[in-house]
């Protein structure tokens, strides 16, 4: 009793040597495919290389492309060839060149001794599974596939097209029913044999061999016709990527692998001297009793595809730069957004820092520089306060921030003073949150010492800016977390408000506020205001303002409710 | 993209090509060794003047990276560097007296003798100043990346240029032959560049780092180019449009995913500023041969005569790759 290999070659001839001796070293006996597209010369060379060990066997060689009847060819009639001359042989194991056994063959031997009649194959039906690359999954056993996938993709393309136009579709042999799954499998003798002699096989082929990646189906689909006990899945471990094709092992991977407790992997590179060296190396090994166990392998070529299909959110670099709309997060972490708070409240910036335990920025898009907390002149990431260099790429000077300075929540002040370019791209991201007291701008005015004449073209300019940053933000198009109240409004009930937005933030200010902020003293606004309208510039953004307005009182913060027992 | 535009850029590509062609005679051969270069090969394509200290461990870095031959162009050095690369058994190296400036700061002259060598080779195009990290490159050789790029049918691979600089003033370390600039010059900035599309040939273009932050602080749109697309499965129908920041058939700059994921890349550490970097500076200025007038190099003089300091409180140290794809500079895709 033994396990016989067929082994498909095309590349790396010495490491298939390499491994073929090994498994003869154990007493498996090795029929070896070498692709038609390899040189006579390389194959005579590799012949002869191992004419000296008696259980390595050659089958006629096919012609191999990927996706097309060849491989399966080459397989029949290596299995055919190791059937007939290894009696002794009760399992076939299908491998490539560039597998490499994981453990003992020894224990292969036993794994498969121990259970004589079980086939496995993975197979399953085309309608359950998501494995199929390019959108072809039933359509596989329906269609035409003249033309090569790898060479003629247009033609292929547009054939496939125009059938399912037409409405074509092929006949499938009566008594199959189209499996697909992995094609490294290992067969019982009763199984392989009774596939390779079934009376119908030419029919079969026929059928096959106009299937799309026939090698994924053919003995997937037939197996199921004799096999009494399937086991559906690959005793190789062979992981794919989000093209179909499979992920490569390289030194590196020695640890894990070793800790996957398979029985065979592909593929290896052919240049991992480490890996041949060390699973080739067959130490007697403390016998191995465990099932293979691939799972921390699947998660990293799973983190793999995912960074290659998702990303980093917020991240743009050298080969992430994703198309409008395709960001899968603008930025990647939340921030705030304030207006009008620091205009309105004297010292806010600290009070908030002090507050949320987040980092406050002042108006980081201020006209004359960026205004980083503690008035820092550079900030993570070397990003520095030149407003130049902001103005250049407003949006990737935001994005930088953020992603710089990830894990820890980013607060920052804006206004109609500051650089607006930027407004769009921080409405669309739904990891702002964004506040604003509108009509605030007129407070600074209000408490400077400037001719009348300047402040009253200057409030009209900001109530300009303003009122179009707030239909930005009114958009249907905006995704941030937007709350807007009117000065007047605010300035009622500044407490409740203040008290949403810290509690949204996060957890250091999940407890109730023991400060408030200091209110700028208002005294004046109301009649500030109406000068202003009797000018012919009227103020609205700031909602109803008395023009006598007794001195705005900051509501002492409510004591916490506690028991009296 | 129509088909008006692909005809212009075709032309444009032939143009390049031709214009290759006639910048041929300027060099001349010292050491031709490409018929040992095997098929396999990946080949590093470079050209020098005056680097004389730092070629020796240029040359073996890239050796012990797997690079089978170097191919050089020397612009008339005068510090006995034609000599020390002509006496190397796996360089070839041309000589040219002709101008830097008028070969398109070598590029005619590359793109002329890649034409010629690296027909179906992976070549890689770099200063010597320029030191290439890619995903495992401290447990994989260049050719496993190869390898696989060739199995995911890719045909080039983007490694966006770092600026390097040491903590302290540039002279405050001499470089000596033979020793890893990265190690005097181990800083860079992690977190300040800015991405725009190049719309005609579809590449990215990066701008930032320490330049743009000291040099170019209030006229960031003249900082340098930071994109690169060094490492390309060659075929002589191919040409670099502008140093190796763009390529044609511009569908080999699309080294980008646009959908949200992460293709492959790696990085240039660019080790260009050592002490050696003033007289350097000065001499470039003089010359005008470089970029734009050099304004590059007039906006460095500007600034050095001040002794700046690149260095800040957040700068980061550079420890290796893994570092680099944390902090989102370069990623591993999907090769795992």
């Amino acid at each position: 009793m033994t396990v016989g290999i067929v082994m498909l070659v095309h590349t790396a001839l010495n490491r298939a040597e390499q491994v073929a001796r090994h498994w003869t070293a154990a007493g498996c006996p090795v029929v070896i495919h070498v692709d038609r597209n390899v040189p006579r010369r390389v194959y005579n060379r590799f012949t002869s290389a191992v004419a000296d060990n008696r259980m390595i066997r050659f089958s006629e060689r096919h012609r191999c492309e990927w996706g097309t009847w060849g491989i399966v060819a080459a397989s029949q009639s290596a299995s055919e060839l190791m059937l007939a001359s290894f009696q002794d042989v009760s399992h076939v194991y299908l491998a490539s060149g560039s597998c490499l056994p994981l453990r003992p063959v020894q224990e292969l031997i036993d794994y498969l001794a121990a259970r004589p009649r079980t086939d496995f194959i993975e197979s399953a039906t085309t309608a359950d599974v998501p494995w199929t690359v390019g959108g072809l999954d039933s359509e596989r056993f329906t269609l035409r596939f003249p033309f090569s996938w790898k060479k003629n993709r247009y033609l292929f393309d547009k054939y496939v097209d125009l059938q399912r136009r037409v409405g074509f579709k092929r006949k499938i042999p009566s008594g199959l029913v189209p499996h697909m799954g992995s094609q490294w499998w290992c067969l019982t003798r009763q199984t392989l044999s009774a596939i390779l002699q079934d009376p119908e096989r030419e029919t079969y082929d026929r059928y096959f061999k106009k299937v799309w990646i026939p090698d994924e189906s053919y003995y997937q689909t037939l197996a199921r016709q004799y096999s009494t006990n399937i086991e559906s899945r690959s005793l190789t471990l062979s992981k794919f990527d989000f093209q179909g094709k499979p992920h490569i092992f390289y030194d590196d991977h020695l640890q894990l692998l070793r800790r996957s407790d398979c029985f065979v992997a592909r593929k290896i590179w052919p240049r991992a001297e480490r890996l041949y060296q060390a699973f080739l190396a067959d130490g007697a090994g403390a016998m191995n009793k465990t099932e293979p166990n691939p799972g921390k392998i699947d998660r990293i070529f799973a983190k793999a595809v995912e960074r290659r299909t998702r990303g980093r959110p917020g991240l743009y670099m050298q080969s992430r730069y994703p198309n409008a709309g395709w960001e899968n997060g603008l930025t990647s972490n939340p921030y705030s957004v304030f207006q009008g708070f620091s205009e309105l409240f004297e010292n806010f910036e600290p009070w908030l820092a002090k507050a949320t335990g987040a980092r406050v920025h002042g108006h980081i898009f201020a006209a004359d520089r960026v205004e980083f907390s503690g008035g820092q002149t550079l900030i993570n990431g070397a990003l520095c306060d030149s407003a130049a260099k902001r103005d250049y790429a407003p949006e990737a000077f935001l994005t930088s921030l953020i992603w710089n300075t990830r894990g820890e929540r980013q607060c920052f002040q804006f206004g109609p003073g500051d650089n607006q370019d930027i407004n769009w791209f921080i409405a669309r991201d739904p990891n702002a949150q964004i506040s604003v007291i509108s009509g605030t701008w007129a407070v600074p005015l209000f408490r400077s010492n400037r001719n009348f004449a300047d402040l009253r073209k200057e409030a009209a300019e900001l109530q300009r800016i303003e009122s179009s940053h707030l239909d930005v933000l009114r958009s249907t198009h905006t995704k941030a977390r937007i709350r807007i109240w009117t000065m007047a409004e605010f300035v009622e009930a500044p407490m409740e408000p203040i008290q949403t937005i810290i509690d949204e933030i996060g957890p250091p200010g999940q407890r109730h506020l023991a400060e408030a902020p200091t209110m700028a003293n208002l005294e004046g606004f109301g009649q500030f205001l109406q000068n202003l309208k009797n000018q012919g510039m009227h103020p609205y953004l700031m909602g109803d303002f008395p023009v006598e307005q007794g001195p705005v009182k900051m509501p002492k913060p409510t004591r916490k409710p506690y028991l009296v027992r | 993209m129509g088909v008006w535009q692909s005809y212009r850029l075709r032309i444009q590509r032939k143009r390049w090509r031709i214009r290759a062609f006639r910048k041929r005679r300027e060099l001349h051969p010292v050491a031709n060794r490409t018929a040992q270069i095997l098929p396999n090969d990946i080949i590093v394509f470079c050209t020098q003047r005056n680097e004389r200290t730092r070629l020796p461990f240029f040359l073996n870095y890239y050796r012990d990276m797997g690079v089978g031959h170097f191919v050089f162009v020397d612009n008339d050095s005068t510090d006995g560097s034609l000599d020390y690369l002509s006496g190397q058994p796996d360089v070839s190296v041309w000589h040219t007296r002709a101008s830097y400036k008028r070969s398109r700061f070598g590029v005619d002259w590359l793109n002329w003798l890649q034409r010629k060598y690296a027909d179906g080779h992976w070549c890689l195009v770099v200063d010597p100043d320029e030191f290439l990290v890619y995903p495992f490159c401290d447990t994989r050789p260049l050719q496993a990346l190869t390898d696989w790029l060739d199995a995911s049918s890719i045909k080039s691979f983007s490694a966006m240029l770092l600026d390097m600089y040491p903590k302290g003033r540039l002279d405050a370390q001499p470089y000596e032959e033979g020793r890893d600039p990265i190690e005097i010059a181990c800083w860079f900035d992690s977190g300040n560049y800015s991405l725009r599309k190049n719309k005609k040939f579809g590449n990215l273009w990066i701008q930032g780092g320490p330049r743009s932050r000291v040099f170019f602080r209030d006229m960031p749109a003249k900082a340098p180019a930071l994109n690169k697309i060094p490492l390309v499965k060659w075929d002589k129908k191919y040409t670099y449009v502008s140093s190796t920041h763009m390529l044609l058939p511009r569908g080999l700059n699309q080294v980008y995913d646009e959908w949200g994921g992460e293709k492959a890349s790696g990085v240039l550490l660019h080790a260009k500023f050592l002490d050696t970097f003033s007289a350097k500076a000065k001499e470039e200025l003089e010359r005008k041969q470089h970029y734009s007038a050099s304004v590059e190099y007039r906006a460095y003089a500007e600034s050095l005569k001040d002794d700046p300091e690149l260095w800040c409180k957040w700068s980061e140290k550079y420890i290796n790759w893994r570092q680099l794809e944390i902090l989102g500079l370069m990623s591993k895709g999907n090769w795992a």
